[in-house]
């Protein structure tokens, strides 16, 4: 069975309709990114290079996205068609703003793989090397990885037709009362480790998912000062994504980019970081001050730019209400 | 907390229930009820008085079961000198029976709804309820001391009725319940002047706040144990340790997490002689000197065998816990968030653990660390810090069980989350722990295979069960084939209790079992290709059963009811879905057997056939 390599780095866009297949990939390297097509590249509207049938993580792309010029920070731009990849950093550099056109709800088929920083607070040094490694042994995790979560997906699977779990969409359908744990200890673990990420111990540990990424990472908000530096951290650790090669112990390789080269490359990228915050709603990142910003956030996602629409304008009505 | 006062572990009250009865409805209902008749006096090889006292000794249910079945003189000596009755399925018998039989109970165990309910299962109303039996006992046992409940529901009212009936009642233990408020237990402390136990373990209770604890008066000193560690509202401090102070005999006390380390430290001077202790939160910030205090308070306590509690624990403090750690066999760690090295760190200094019970943040290096440290070791439990965060992948794989079971040969329970497993990682385990008498294996995700392999995880608990000849109970996971059940049937002599899920191809699975378990009292069953005719093929063997569970299987309503029709001292009950059609599939199916007939208190959503 396929399963493990298919996982690899398939991924679902939210508009997508064809499923994802991947071509299996053996090595960490190849796995870690498809070179090739994670060179950014800016392209004239309309264009698509021929060879970029495949996106960042093997996966089909749509033909008929309009193809954003990469300089504009409109947050209701399509997906470029595979030209351009990349952490997108599009800052508006004036007022500290994410402009990125925002996804729903990312229904990326994450595969697992990731070691993530330690959740312990006060224990930095720990999640550093963690960090550090996470690439290339996530990459191998991932290619023993087990079967979708979803019981449905695998046809060898003698799965009787229940109906609990049927044809769940993308998005992950929970069956109920699996793995058999007691409610109150579902309960209590879940107020724990909440507990744990904002404890007095002084840390504020968010997941970041980016579209597309075979694995979430963690990072802890306290860390960072204010949206500059909170940028600088996810785009490096999200660009070995995005350009430019990872080195054989994971580590992204810059590669002779320099960084007004990678700032360009990230303002031209389509992607958008985005939050959830208490309430449930996403937001844009970066509309808020910082100190809000940290007390309301409760996972971040850097999404790609088609669903943004209709979100800003529920930020900035939201940031008025509060106000 | 560890169930085991619950499970019995011998509890075949039921079928003595059943055999009783039909000799109940003979000649037995002329018995006398005095214990002593002329005739068994002529006929009995000693004297009664010898015989009485032999069998007030049995504490057994199981030995008491097969000797009230000698003889009538026997059975009603027995009956006569029990003072403890465990119920398995409180629907098996009505407590009317139970008080026309017994004469001198004491202490009532009672479990109530199906295991499922724990996982929601179950609808909310289904039942259980207590109270109909504490009417009764409150009549015919005056003298009741001890009442312990799991899966049952008991409301403030029932928890009032309960401490003004029975002016003698000691020990109230509450596992896995639902009904009541903070509300009852304020009753209970305001009440119960003999009060020894209180044990409020995981309910899903209404915390309205921690007054109740300030309820027990000045005036009483009797309380041995006190267990509230999962309740969530701050109790009153200075009214807990007058309490502990003045009651004496203080030996198990589990606090809440609203309890401090400064506050523990204060406890524990108080109360030395604990055996068990549940701490609070382990994660203030202590100035060195307090630091000092605490271990010193630790030091000073001898004889703590069990630990548990260490919510939100911060690992610095943890080596304040070495005086305690060389005496433990019990270390319940499974709320405590930790990592693999500070779990090797501690795991260092208990040499004598019999069990643990971790999280799975302690990965697969920190059960490298239980095989290096324990040698002793007899029970682990893993449970899933994240279990329902698939994006999360950390936790404990094949490697780590492998590991133990080098380490600890005395391995006999093991409860393990994971999300990967191989065939041969099982085979490996139970080769080098051949005596596992529970094993419960839980690969998190529906119906995935060996992870190295793709292969079925038949061959796995095929290992198992031709391996672990005293095997009791088993619970599978994985990609399971029928091959698994064929192995279960064929091997598995001992077993009593068997979960499955999301597994089989087809009724010859179940029949399997059916016709192969022959110690076989439990079964529970979801989401697996199983139909009526592996339902049916159980027909001769549910009355030696307590009960059998099947939801989201293939059965049908007409099923069913051909079931109930053919076994009528069987209560079938079928769960019935919002809207679904009668003649439909039946969801869920809850088949147990029963002398008190149907159940009058069935919600409408329960249909009894």
């Amino acid at each position: 069975m396929e399963r493990s390599s298919d996982k690899i780095s398939s991924s679902s866009s939210s508009s997508s309709t064809h499923p994802i297949e991947d071509k299996p990939s053996k090595t960490a390297k190849d796995t870690c990114l498809n070179l090739k097509e994670t060179e950014l590249r800016l392209g004239l509207p309309g264009s698509q290079s021929p060879e970029r049938k495949v996106s960042l993580f093997g996966k089909d792309l749509e033909s008929n996205n309009d193809k954003s010029n990469g300089l504009s920070v409109s947050p209701l731009k399509n997906l470029v068609s595979g030209a351009k990849r990349g952490f997108s950093d599009a800052i508006d550099g004036s007022n500290g703003k994410w402009v990125f056109p925002i996804n729903g709800k990312s229904d990326v088929e994450l595969a697992k793989g990731a070691a993530l920083p330690s959740p312990r607070g006060g224990l930095d040094s720990k999640s550093n090397p963690q960090q550090a490694r996470v690439s290339v042994p996530a990459m191998k995790e991932v290619a023993g990885i087990p079967q979708s979560p979803k019981p449905v997906q695998d046809k060898k699977n003698p799965l009787p037709p229940s109906n609990d779990h049927a044809t769940a969409p993308a998005a992950k359908a929970q069956v109920v009362g699996w793995p058999p744990i007691r409610s109150f200890r579902k309960n209590t673990m879940a107020s724990n480790l909440a507990k744990n990420s904002e404890d007095a111990a002084g840390c504020l540990y968010v997941k970041v998912s980016m579209d597309g990424a075979p694995y979430l990472r963690k990072v802890d908000l306290k860390t960072y000062k204010n949206y500059m530096e909170l940028s600088s951290a996810l785009e490096k650790m999200f660009s070995c994504f995005t350009i430019g090669q990872c080195s054989s112990n994971g580590l992204p390789v810059r590669d002779g980019l320099s960084e007004s080269r990678l700032m360009d490359l990230l303002h031209g990228s389509e992607y958008v970081l985005t939050y959830e915050d208490k309430d449930g709603d996403w937001m844009l990142v970066g509309d808020v001050p910082w100190e809000m910003f940290t007390n309301s956030c409760k996972r971040l996602r850097i999404m790609k730019g088609s669903e943004a629409i209709g979100l800003a304008p529920r930020a900035m009505e939201k940031c008025k209400s509060q106000n | 907390m560890e169930s085991s006062e619950l499970k019995g572990g011998k509890d075949s009250q039921i079928s003595d229930e059943l055999s009783e009865l039909r000799m109940e409805s003979s000649e037995l209902k002329k018995a006398k009820d005095s214990p002593i008749s002329d005739e068994s006096n002529r006929r009995s090889s000693f004297p009664d008085e010898v015989l009485e006292r032999v069998i007030s000794l049995l504490n057994s249910h199981r030995d008491r079961s097969s000797v009230s079945l000698v003889c009538k003189d026997w059975y009603n000596m027995e009956r006569w000198s029990r003072t403890h009755i465990f119920i398995g399925n409180c629907y098996s018998v009505s407590p009317e029976i139970v008080a026309r039989r017994f004469p001198k109970i004491r202490s009532l165990t009672l479990k109530g709804k199906p295991r499922f309910s724990d996982f929601n299962l179950v609808p909310q109303n289904w039942g259980a309820d207590v109270h109909a039996w504490l009417v009764v006992f409150a009549a015919k046992y005056p003298f009741l001391e001890e009442l312990r409940l799991k899966r049952m529901t008991i409301s403030d009212a029932s928890l009032e009725f309960l401490a003004l009936s029975f002016p003698n009642f000691k020990a109230l233990s509450l596992l896995s319940c639902d009904g009541f408020s903070t509300n009852g237990l304020a009753a209970i402390a305001t009440h119960c002047k003999n009060l020894t136990e209180l044990d409020i373990h995981e309910n899903d209770i209404d915390d309205k706040g921690g007054g109740w604890l300030s309820c027990f008066p000045e005036s009483f000193t009797s309380l041995e144990v006190l267990n509230f560690a999962n309740m969530t509202s701050d109790i009153n401090f200075d009214a807990l340790e007058r309490l502990i102070s003045r009651c004496k005999s203080v030996r198990v006390l589990k606090v809440n997490r609203s309890i401090s380390l400064e506050q523990l430290q204060r406890l524990l001077a108080n109360a030395p002689q604990l055996t068990e202790l549940g701490t609070g939160s382990f994660t203030q910030e202590l100035a060195q000197r307090q630091y000092e205090e605490l271990e010193s308070a630790f030091n000073n306590c001898k004889n703590i065998h069990t630990l548990s509690g260490l919510w939100e624990v911060k690992g610095l403090y943890l080596p304040a816990l070495y005086p305690v750690s060389t005496h433990l066999t019990f270390l319940n760690l499974s709320y405590a968030v930790l990592q693999s090295d500070e779990l090797a760190k501690l795991l260092v200094h208990c040499p004598q653990l019999r069990r643990l019970w971790v999280l799975d943040t302690v990965e697969d290096k920190g059960l490298e660390a239980v095989g290096s440290n324990c040698p002793l070791l007899e029970e682990l439990r893993v449970f899933p810090a994240d279990p329902f965060d698939e994006e999360i992948v950390h936790g404990v794989t094949e490697a780590g069980f492998v590991a133990v079971s080098y380490g600890c040969p005395r391995l006999h329970y093991v409860l393990y989350f994971c999300r990967q497993m191989t065939n041969a990682a099982v085979a490996t385990v139970v080769q080098n722990c051949p005596d596992f008498t529970h094993f419960r294996l839980c690969i998190m995700t529906p119906g995935q295979p060996d992870y190295l392999t793709n292969e079925p995880m038949d061959e796995a608990f095929g290992a198992v069960v031709k391996t672990c000849t005293k095997l009791q109970r088993l619970s599978v996971s994985g990609y399971l084939t029928d091959l698994t059940f064929e192995y279960i049937g064929t091997y598995a002599k001992n077993l009593e209790t068997l979960s499955v899920a999301f597994a089989g191809s087809s009724d010859w699975g179940m029949q399997c079992v059916l016709g192969g378990c022959p110690k076989l009292r439990k079964l529970e069953i979801r989401d697996c290709p199983f139909g009526n005719a592996a339902l049916l093929s159980g027909l001769e063997k549910y009355e030696s059963m307590r009960s059998l569970w099947m939801s989201a299987c293939n059965v049908t309503m007409n099923g069913c009811r051909l079931l109930a029709r053919e076994m009528p001292r069987l209560n079938v009950e079928v769960m019935k879905e919002e809207g679904s059609d009668d003649d439909g599939r039946a969801d869920k199916v809850y088949v147990y057997r029963s002398i008190a007939g149907q159940r009058r208190d069935a919600p409408s959503s329960v249909l009894t056939l």
